[in-house]
């Protein structure tokens, strides 16, 4: 069976010859086509997961969301990028113009520019890079700057101390993010994306079974990294009012937030690509097509846990979202960045624990053994919060002489 | 590899024009087509509806600089990490495994120590 999008590709290449262009100019020609396409793609998605969040969000909160709009309100999007766009474009007298009008910018490009490096099949991807994973994480820290250049700039004080928090979430949320990130890299040998999916070929040779501890950290600390709920305190609607995009409208605002819709399936990507196998999936190999569907499955499977846990956790209270990461999380990433290449040395010769359905099923004693230290350590890490909870326990006074209000009735009798 | 560098690169390049040349056109479509009736009031910085009262910018609480220079710290560890990742499977078939194992184990112990410090310190503290 041919792969359509290879086909595709010829065609293409056969059409550029034929219209005698120089080469280097193909060549271009070729990028611009490859990347419009998968901006285009990612665009076209975030504009369907404002409608997707809604109606789930409405769902689990029993209404029915937005259903007026076309059908089954399908085209709500729409209507709302109309309206934004016919709001009026309001810039505070106060604001510093450079800086207030590079940051709705910079929070779209950022996320945006990740999207270069994701494999969505074998073949079909803007580029592969043997650095993939540290150029996701350079590119992928621009956001901060946006967030902050858009606090400051716009000189207001919920702006400011939406700006305040947001950078602080964010540059600490980076570090468990980085550590987790380290896990796949040293599990594939490998900084490039594509590797790392080849190499997670069947169910458990997933990354996901050899360290999913490290994918939990991952998820987390990138939830946290896009500020949605429950880490949502660089915008809490109830203290700050907007947080660092108040003094935003019409459009510009609309850019934070297609950013931060964006940034939320991007890390559902990510985590579906680095833990969960990508494009990898049965039948792959004869017909590269399906690892797209397989690609999207996986992504829309952990963009869902992100939308479940917006619409039913809490915000965190800011001393907790601080502790949850430099007391809890960076540990937990340290110590799993010690254990992980120790029990990969001295597994390294030893062969396959079981394999059924034809080599489907295939366990190593590798992923086996990383698996257990994984189980240990999160063993170890509750054990650990839970002893430390006891021992700052207080206990809570009851207040036995608080005075209580008695029916009057009483007081007179 | 080296004549592969520069055309990896490329698509990033143009990736970066188009995303740029969203961002223009939505901007610009913001500005075409929404109305323009601004005035005095709806310039000032939005505080409650009450009018602004000092300066927008203020100084930042200094637990914000010691999250920031824990970053720091802690990110530079990282990015020292990621090429260790990728080559130690390699010495460890060359027979150099102890070498490159017990090399990052004294790096993460020494980055251990300063963690312990800080937090014996009361850096990661939140008051």
């Amino acid at each position: 069976m041919t792969d359509p999008l290879a086909l595709l590709g010829d065609w293409l290449l056969n059409l550029l010859a034929q219209l005698n262009l120089p080469p280097g100019l193909r060549q271009v020609i070729l990028y611009l086509l490859g990347v419009s396409v998968i901006a285009t793609v990612a665009l076209v998605i975030t504009i369907f997961n404002t409608w997707l969040e809604r109606k789930i969000a409405a769902r689990i909160q029993d209404r029915l969301g937005p259903n007026r709009v076309g059908p089954w309100g399908l085209l709500q999007p729409i209507a709302d990028a109309i309206k934004m766009l016919t709001k009026e474009d309001t810039t505070p007298a106060a604001a510093d113009k450079v800086a207030y009008n590079i940051a709705p910018i910079l929070a779209v490009v950022s996320v945006l520019l990740i999207w270069a490096v994701i494999p969505f099949t074998s073949q079909w991807f803007g580029t592969q890079l043997n650095v993939a994973v540290l150029y996701i994480a350079a590119v992928g820290s621009f956001g901060v700057l946006a967030v902050l250049m858009a606090g400051w700039s716009s000189n207001n004080k919920y702006a400011l101390l939406g700006a305040f928090r947001a950078v602080s979430q964010l540059i600490s949320y980076e570090v468990p993010l980085f550590l987790s990130l380290l896990i796949p890299v040293l599990l594939a040998r490998s900084m490039d994306i594509s590797v790392i999916v080849e190499k997670q070929a069947t169910l458990l040779e997933m990354y996901v079974v050899a360290a999913p501890l490290a994918a939990l950290l991952f998820f987390i600390s990138s939830v946290a990294e896009v500020g949605r709920t429950p880490f949502d305190l660089l915008e809490a609607e109830s203290e700050i009012v907007a947080g660092y995009h108040i003094e935003y409208s019409g459009f510009k605002f609309g850019m934070f937030q297609a950013g931060e819709f964006m940034h939320t399936f991007t890390i559902a990507a990510l985590t579906a690509l680095l833990f969960l196998g990508g494009w990898q999936g049965p039948g792959v190999a004869q017909a590269p097509i399906l690892g797209l569907f397989y690609f999207m499955g996986k992504s829309f499977a952990v963009y869902f846990v992100t939308m479940w846990m917006r619409s039913t956790l809490p915000r965190i209270r800011i001393d907790h979202m601080q502790a949850l990461n430099w007391k809890i999380l960076v540990p937990i990433a340290l110590t799993l960045l010690m254990l992980t290449p120790i029990v990969d040395y001295f597994t390294k010769d030893l062969g396959v624990l079981f394999s059924a359905f034809g080599g489907a099923l295939t366990l190593s004693w590798r992923f086996a053994a990383l698996l257990l230290t994984n189980i240990l350590v999160t063993l170890a890490a509750i054990e650990a919060v839970r002893r430390n909870a006891k021992r700052n326990f207080v206990e809570r006074s009851r207040f036995p002489e608080r005075p209580v209000a008695r029916p009057p009735r009483e007081e007179a009798a | 590899m080296v004549t592969n560098l520069l055309t990896d690169y490329w698509p990033i390049l143009v990736l970066l024009l188009v995303s740029l040349g969203f961002a223009g056109i939505a901007m610009g479509g913001g500005l075409l087509l929404g109305p323009r009736r601004s005035s005095a009031r709806k310039q000032e910085a939005y505080e409650s509806g009450m009018r602004a009262i000092g300066p927008g910018t203020r100084q930042m609480p200094v637990r914000f600089y010691l999250v920031a220079v824990l970053f720091i710290l802690f990110d530079i560890e990282v990015i020292f990490f990621l090429p260790w990742a990728v080559v130690f499977r390699q010495y460890y078939e060359n027979g150099l495994g102890a070498f490159i194992l017990l090399e990052m184990l004294v790096f993460i112990v020494i980055l251990l120590v300063g963690y312990a410090y800080a937090w014996k310190k009361g850096a990661l503290e939140w008051e």
